[in-house]
């Protein structure tokens, strides 16, 4: 197949093609619950089957397919890359692990990266051989993250790293990070002191410690840093313009701009399945599908859920777009994720009684998981920039309201 | 429709688009709000030079066959018009002469199509005679009636919410007959008492027909045979246009909504800049974006079965619901000023509760979908 744009009969042709690979290759159940993010990564086993997975893919040729060829991608076009994603979310497929260099690490060197950058750490992104990892949050400054306080002080042609970073997804598993460090304390401007690197984790002077979650599970860490070093070259963009690198990659990050290695970050429940499961809870000693309220909630459910499908249809039509061409690429990540938070929750509520339980309680209802998934997609509505500053956010650039 | 394998996708075709473009921009000029305020003291119920106008455009015949004068295009063409009315609260008698087109196509005869759908694309007035005293949305639940005698019908009862029927060349009104529902054509001279009704919407020349005493031929009767389905196409095609109203007007909250937080200061910050007020500001946005994929969904399903019905309830409650809550925080949100007649907070209100009560709400959609969803 050709770089040119692929004929409806070519597309329908690999769409096959996709589907009948992964029916075929799809992993056996791995006898352990698996995270449902990227972000909730928590023992080596759960690690090594998901990155063994990514690797098969992206092996197939199934992964980083419209990524140029000379580092390792397919150069095809993302149409078909968009195939393969949507197939592996059909299919229910395990996520891609390495999600932070696939969707955002990944295009942001593409981008702004150096020809060495580009050789040393796109191939490895894409095997999953490479693990990456994001230090962007500290203890005291998440949503302002402008404000980032790790130190990165420059010593003749390296910088040396002192202070801490946390919530760190992968970090346990990582080779390299991307890091948000201010390297002058010193500027008016709090923006200014900031620079964007690349480092490598498996340095001295740093350290990860693994935090437990919410759901009683290992998720995420914190890394500290105590006189780590490391070489001038791991800057990407200019020392002091780390912020407009940062800008960049959370546009990457929240799916607001194109250019994703591709694959899907989290497993993402359906409101089908729970019809079904008000087809078995109970109400007043019927099923609580016959309820009016109940009804009345599901529908809603349905109707926000395809909302959003639709808006994805809609976004790709400009003309639908003139007025206000960001709100719909801007709004998809506070969306989705509030969506996902409140049917889980609805899920719980229609379990009666039983919502009380939890995993590993043999009354639990699907073994506990709504529990533990309402719990996770929390994930999403605090990573990657809360909620509330999504509404900030799209309050400010495309409504263009003043700032908070 | 569960599955979430299948992947809705919306079609905008090159006409929609020239047409977005165009009315856009003929609202743009033609509907300020200045204009908007000036129709609703008016004395005369339409803009005759503005009709003309629109008329010129094609507007009246877009979705009507060209062997009848129009354009032949579909009502997901119409939509792209009807939105930016939305929009500017334009309140002209284009959705009913739309819809009362849709009647004569759905089942009128021959010989009432070939008179009637030509007159309506070169600027006839018409519109349907729907609504009851009941308040009840069931198009089929009728106390109107219409009994035979020879060569002649004589109609009995009263039909509520008749858009302006003062202007009407032509009612298509909604009759029991023979224990049937029925539409039945009444001309301009045939109507004998009506009043001009007081409705919360003041953009809209809304009026009640006393139907007794009214006499009409037999052959005013549209296809006996056909109405059932041409009611049921009545309502999705009301329920589209509706949608693409509310749309628009939810827009149209939203920027009065904007504009006052982008100007207004209190505390020495302008209010614009208050979360209580940036937060659920774009949640009215979402809500808008929602409703408007859902609109052009429904648009691009329409008459298409089963599926085109879904879209449809789904593009009303979700329209309904948004025009409902920009226009009500439109008003919270100008504080005294929101509670003044002078503010336009007050007309995207009244328009969102028209768009409400005409033809269901979002509770009454959800519930014909649940029954036909879960
Ligand atoms: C599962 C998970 C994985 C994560 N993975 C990573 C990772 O790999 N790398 C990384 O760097 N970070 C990661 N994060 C961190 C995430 O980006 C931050 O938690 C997030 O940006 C919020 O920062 P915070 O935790 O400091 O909360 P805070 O900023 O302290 O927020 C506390 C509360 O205040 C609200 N708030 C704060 N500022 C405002 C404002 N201006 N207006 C209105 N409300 C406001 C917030 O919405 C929140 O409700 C992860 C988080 C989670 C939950």
């Amino acid at each position: 197949m050709s770089t040119s744009a692929p004929s409806p009969a070519e597309l329908d042709d690999f769409r096959r093609e996709v589907a009948d690979w992964f029916t075929a290759n799809k992993p056996k159940d791995p006898g352990f619950l698996l995270p449902q993010s990227f972000m909730e990564v928590g023992t080596d086993e759960q690690f090594y089957f998901l990155r063994d997975w990514q690797k098969k893919i992206y092996e197939a040729g199934y992964l980083g397919m419209a990524w140029p060829k000379e580092y390792g991608g397919g150069g095809k076009p993302q149409a078909l890359q968009d195939i393969v994603t949507r197939e592996m979310v059909k299919q229910k497929l395990p996520f891609m692990t390495n999600t932070i260099g696939l969707n955002w690490a990944g295009p942001l060197i593409l981008n702004m990266g150096t020809e060495e950058q580009k050789k040393a750490y796109i191939p490895g992104i894409l095997s999953a051989d490479d693990i990456w990892c994001q230090g962007f949050s500290e203890p005291d400054h998440g949503s302002d993250l402008g404000n980032a306080q790790l130190k990165a002080t420059r010593d003749g042609n390296e910088f040396v790293l002192n202070g801490s970073k946390i919530w760190t997804s992968l970090g346990r598993h990582a080779k390299y990070m991307i890091l948000l460090a201010r390297t002058n304390p010193n500027t008016n401007n709090k923006y200014e002191g900031l620079s964007f690197f690349l480092i490598p984790m498996q340095i001295p002077g740093i350290e990860v410690q693994p935090i437990k979650k919410l759901t009683g599970e290992y998720g995420f860490n914190q890394t500290f840093f105590t006189d780590a070093r490391i070489s001038e070259s791991c800057l990407i963009g200019k020392e002091g313009g780390g912020w407009a690198v940062a800008m960049a990659t959370l546009a990457f990050e929240r799916g607001a701009v194109g250019g994703q290695a591709g694959g899907h970050s989290m497993m993402s429940k359906h409101v089908s399945e729970v019809v079904a499961l008000a087809k078995v809870a109970r109400r007043n000693g019927k099923p609580a599908i016959e309820d009016p309220v109940i009804r009345d909630q599901l529908l809603q459910f349905i109707i926000e859920e395809r909302s959003q499908a639709l808006n994805g249809s809609r976004g790709r039509i400009k003309a639908l777009n003139q007025e206000r061409p960001g709100s719909l690429a801007m709004s998809g990540k506070l969306v989705g994720s509030e969506y996902q938070r409140r049917l889980n929750q609805f899920a719980l509520s229609l379990q009666g009684s039983n919502a009380a339980y939890y995993v590993g309680d043999p009354l639990a209802y699907e073994g506990g998981l709504w529990q533990r998934s309402y719990f996770n997609a929390f994930s999403a509505t605090i990573g990657g920039g809360t909620s509330e500053v999504q509404h900030n956010i799209i309050g400010e650039r495309v409504l263009g309201l003043p700032k908070s | 429709m569960l599955d979430s394998n299948k992947k809705p996708t919306i079609l905008f075709s090159d006409e929609q688009e020239q047409l977005l473009e165009v009315a856009t921009n003929f609202c743009r000029d033609r509907f300020p709000m200045s204009e908007t305020r000036k129709r609703i003291e008016a004395k005369e119920d339409l803009s005759k030079a503005l009709w003309d106008e629109m008329a010129g455009l094609g507007w009246l015949g877009i979705a009507v066959p060209e062997e009848f004068g129009g354009s032949g295009l579909t009502l997901a063409e119409v939509v792209t018009v009807v939105e930016p009315m939305g929009e500017h609260l334009a309140g002209t008698p284009l959705v009913a002469t739309t819809l009362a087109a849709q009647a004569l196509l759905a089942a009128g005869t021959s010989a009432q199509k070939e008179t009637w759908l030509p007159k309506i694309c070169e600027g006839a007035i018409a519109t349907l005679a729907l609504s009851e005293p009941s308040g009840d949305w069931s198009l089929t639940s009728l106390e109107a009636t219409a009994t035979k005698s020879g060569d002649t019908l004589t109609l009995k009862g009263t039909k509520t919410f008749v858009s302006d029927a003062a202007s009407a060349d032509l009612v298509i009104a909604s009759v029991s007959y023979e224990g049937k529902a029925a539409l039945v054509l009444i001309e301009k001279t045939q109507l004998n008492n009506i009043t001009r009704e007081i409705v919360i919407d003041e953009t809209r020349r809304s009026y009640r027909i006393e139907l007794d005493g009214i006499t009409v031929p037999a052959s005013a009767l549209l296809d006996i045979s056909k109405t059932e389905a041409a009611l049921a196409h009545i309502e999705q095609a009301a329920c589209l246009l509706l949608s693409a109203e509310a749309c628009g007007g939810t827009n149209g909250a939203i920027n009065v909504i904007v504009e006052y937080l982008k100007t207004r200061k209190q505390f020495e910050r302008y209010i614009g800049s208050y979360q209580a007020l940036k937060h659920p500001t774009v949640d009215a946005l979402l809500a808008m974006e929602a409703a408007r994929s859902h609109l052009y969904y429904a648009a691009t399903m329409f008459g298409e079965g089963i599926e085109g019905e879904i879209a449809v309830r789904m593009a009303k409650a979700t329209s309904s619901s948004a025009l409902a809550f920009a226009s009500d925080r439109a008003i919270q949100f100008h504080g005294g000023f929101g509670f003044t007649y002078d503010c336009d907070a007050q007309l995207y209100r009244r328009r969102g509760i028209w768009c409400e009560a005409q033809f269901g709400d979002a509770a009454h959609h959800r519930a014909k979908l649940s029954d036909m969803l879960l």
